[in-house]
């Protein structure tokens, strides 16, 4: 399984104001990144659930990015922030699990920043190939 | 996994979008794989599922099918969304239970490799339908809007989106930072391409506004805080004091003719000089003048008062204070402006080292009739220049501080290229990168100035020097640029030179933004909602941006925005009522604890933890929730969510994704 050829699979949770919105801009702007990445709408980061975040690695994701906007831009305040606080909560919860802590990435990305969304995955993409499947990805039929 | 009253039945659309999706992504093969999905009842692919015909697909097979969820895949929720919520709640259905797929942005457009992109879609079709499933109605109430409006700037455009709402009859307030309306514009000295004076058109504008029944006008002022929602804003605004009675004072000026205390003027860029009490410039409105406390030997050294003696009205007041004023509005303009690139930043132009460098603002007050000089180019040892370089896109245009194009200057630059010519009667040579003159009548104002016998090189000028190497440079500035059009490097000596400064956002441009919560763009500038189709919305509803704060953007594009702004307004209060975001949290009573870590958590304050029947519950203020989520995830037992991101929803969306089965 970790031989040539393995494709990492991510999920992105981004939030409406920013990063969903860059998404968007990459797409707007036909800026190509690998489809690697499914990504699921929250309304902020701060709204991820670390219950989410394990949910989408016992199923077998590789990766998973939390996208949220830049520190002082969250349209709720201060919704990045609790949640750059709960991820360094998240990746103690994964060292226990023998997981490594890029298992989960958070990014910044502004709703200008569709270049940046794009950049981030290609680089994801490319650091997973590098860590290989995930231990808790299920051995695929296919 | 289970769900209350029976399996739904769900309808899912792929569209085409013509072949922006279909040319990468195989539609009918993601739509033969939606009809298999659980609970999917019918599945289609269509051309344009947003057109009539392709809305009357959903609303018809919502009849047909008895469809109570529908899935369209298609582009991002944030372009159609609330059409296909409009084409289900026109089929009886209520919206929130339509649910949609990203295939375009996401997917079709960053994608080449049909058999990835088209796995990708399936998987996000699959999402959606899992979301759906347990998705539930929800209800919206209509909440009244507050039909006052706050404008925050005085520059022209927030002049004329006030005048403009005033103008209808509704109550503006318009709140200015520094001591008189005006901004930028009441600097300048003519405007292009018609040349009209600009305190000629501006100054009648100025005064109706202090006039206007209908404007309140809170100079020296500043927003403090902003608190609401949508059609109900709380605005907290400073009145700084001027140490002058608004109400008495009557304008005269006699009290900054005898103040002994003198320092440069601030609206004179520099050049010429204010008192300790003083009205920025003659035209200012309101003609109240206000006291520089750092100046004013009074406040320094407890002496002097030599304006109150002189005061016939009696207005001065040394006792007065800041104070805090609140003001109720239901929506906000905001118009603050921008700043001019600091030429100091490119040393080699030399700007602040060598005499007779300006900056294009600075020569705006030169040539100005009321202007420190009466209207006279002069140099700084008093003598009229014979030969003058104007440098275009300083600090614009230029990977190394600005890289966009600022938009005005080359117009502006024209400008001041006739009126040097026209005062001094010197040889003016224009250096430029391009020539922009993208605007009405602009090209032809461009000819003009040529015609008149400007001379324009293109090239982007490499340093502006006193270093003469030939005899013919003695004395003069020199000015070393490349002519890209002969190729050839020329050294041309100047007298004066003229940089045209480019546009910036403001330097508190990061706090107004977190003030009014509204995002900014790479360069600075405030974001609005769409670079195309909507303009002058930003992510806050009832927040509005115009004139350069948003970009740089000359005059007729300013008044313009400020128009679309003041009409967005108008619709809100004409209208009279805003729906609310009906995806607010909720508690389950039964579950919570009563612990009040929401009620910590919220930046709103819409939970709030009360004693019911002596036993501690939370409770959500739906007035106040945004839907941001953060309560629901620190909430320890799970009672409190988030409507339409409910954890049975998100988790769904993963298992789907992940391609577990429902």
């Amino acid at each position: 399984m970790n031989g040539n050829g393995f494709e990492p699979k991510i999920v992105a949770f981004t939030c409406n104001w920013c990063s969903y919105a860059a998404a968007d801009l990459a797409g707007t702007s036909r800026i190509h990144y690998p489809p690697n990445v499914r990504t699921v709408r929250v309304m902020c980061s701060g709204m991820v659930d670390p219950i989410f975040v394990l949910r989408a690695l016992e199923t077998g994701f590789d990766g998973v990015l939390i996208a949220g906007c830049h520190f002082g831009d969250c349209h709720y305040v201060s919704g990045n922030v609790r949640a750059q606080e709960r991820v360094e909560t998240i990746r103690r919860l994964l060292h226990t699990l023998g997981l490594e802590d890029e298992r989960l990435k958070l990014e910044w990305i502004s709703a200008a920043e569709g270049g940046i969304f794009a950049e981030t995955i290609e680089k994801y993409v490319v650091r997973l190939k590098e860590l290989g499947p995930s231990p808790f990805r299920k051995e695929a039929a296919a | 996994m289970t769900r209350e009253n029976g399996a739904p039945r769900i309808g899912v659309y792929v569209c085409h979008c013509g072949t922006n999706i279909a040319g990468v992504v195989d539609v009918e093969q993601v739509a033969d794989y939606a009809r298999g999905l659980p609970s999917v009842v019918v599945a289609r692919d269509y051309k344009y599922m947003c057109s009539d015909p392709g809305q009357n697909l959903i609303k018809d097979d919502i009849r047909e099918f008895g469809l109570d969820r529908v899935v369209v895949a298609s582009c991002s929720p944030r372009m159609h969304e609330p059409t296909f919520r409009r084409a289900c709640q026109a089929a009886g259905l209520n919206p929130y239970l339509f649910a949609m797929a990203n295939i375009r942005e996401h997917c079709s457009w960053v994608h080449d490799d049909v058999e990835l992109a088209t796995e990708k879609a399936k998987a996000l079709v699959r999402a959606a339908v899992g979301r759906a499933y347990y998705q539930e109605s929800l209800e919206t109430h209509g909440v009244p809007v507050n039909p006052n409006v706050l404008v925050v700037g005085g520059g022209i455009a927030g002049i004329q989106a006030a005048l403009e709402i005033a103008d209808a009859d509704r109550q503006v307030y318009l709140v200015e930072r520094e001591p008189s309306i005006g901004g930028h514009m009441a600097q300048f000295d003519k405007t292009f391409p018609t040349l009209d004076c600009a305190a000629c058109i501006l100054t009648p504008k100025m005064v109706s506004v202090g006039q206007h029944p209908f404007i309140k006008l809170m100079s020296y002022s500043e927003v403090v805080e902003v608190s609401g929602f949508v059609g109900n804003y709380t605005v907290k605004v400073r009145r700084k004091a001027r140490y002058v009675d608004e109400e008495k004072c009557t304008g005269c000026g006699l009290c900054q003719t005898k103040c002994p205390w003198k320092t440069d003027s601030e609206f004179d860029m520099g050049l010429g000089k204010r008192k300790a009490i003083y009205m920025p410039f003659p035209q200012a409105i309101p003609l109240v003048p206000v006291i520089d406390t750092d100046l004013c030997v009074y406040f320094q050294k407890g002496k002097c008062r030599v304006c109150e003696k002189f005061c016939e009205a009696n207005a001065l007041d040394f006792e007065q204070t800041d104070r805090i004023e609140e003001i109720e509005v239901g929506s906000i303009i905001v118009a603050t402006g921008f700043e001019t690139f600091d030429a100091e930043r490119i040393p080699r132009y030399s700007y602040g080292r060598l005499p007779n460098v300006v900056t294009s603002l600075e020569l705006e007050r030169m040539v100005n009739a009321s202007g420190p000089t009466g209207g006279k180019i002069v140099l700084e040892d008093g003598s009229t220049p014979e030969r003058v370089g104007i440098v275009h896109c300083v600090g614009s245009r230029d990977v190394n501080y600005n890289v966009y194009c600022s938009r005005v200057c080359c117009m502006a630059s024209l400008k001041l290229a006739h009126l040097v010519r026209e005062k001094s009667g010197a040889d003016v040579y224009n250096f430029y990168i391009d020539m922009r003159a993208g605007g009405k009548g602009y090209e032809e104002f461009y000819r003009r100035v040529m015609e008149e016998g400007t001379h324009v090189i293109r090239g982007r000028v490499a340093v502006v020097s006193a270093s003469p190497q030939v005899p013919e440079e003695e004395g003069h500035l020199i000015v070393q640029v490349e002519d890209t059009l002969t190729a050839v490097v020329r050294r041309i000596p100047m007298d004066m030179v003229i940089l045209a400064v480019g546009m910036e956002p403001r330097e508190d441009a990061e706090e107004v933004a977190r003030l009014f919560k509204i995002s900014r763009s790479a360069d600075g500038f405030f974001l609005e909602k769409h670079p195309k189709l909507d303009p002058v919305a930003t992510t806050t509803d009832g927040v509005f941006v115009v004139g350069a704060c948003q970009g740089p953007k000359d005059i007729p594009d300013t008044v313009a925005q400020a128009s679309a702004a003041a009409a967005r307004a108008l619709a809100m209060i004409s209208k009279g009522q805003v729906v609310p975001e009906a995806a607010t949290a909720t508690v389950d009573a039964a579950l919570c604890q009563g612990c009040g870590r929401c009620e910590e958590i919220c930046e709103f304050g819409a939970p709030i933890v009360t004693l019911e029947d002596g036993v501690p519950v939370s409770s959500v203020n739906a007035a106040m929730c945004k839907g941001c989520g953060a309560c629901a995830v620190v909430c320890p037992t799970g009672a409190i969510s988030v409507r339409h991101f409910t954890r049975d929803e998100i988790l769904a969306e993963i298992d789907a994704l992940a391609g577990v089965p429902a």
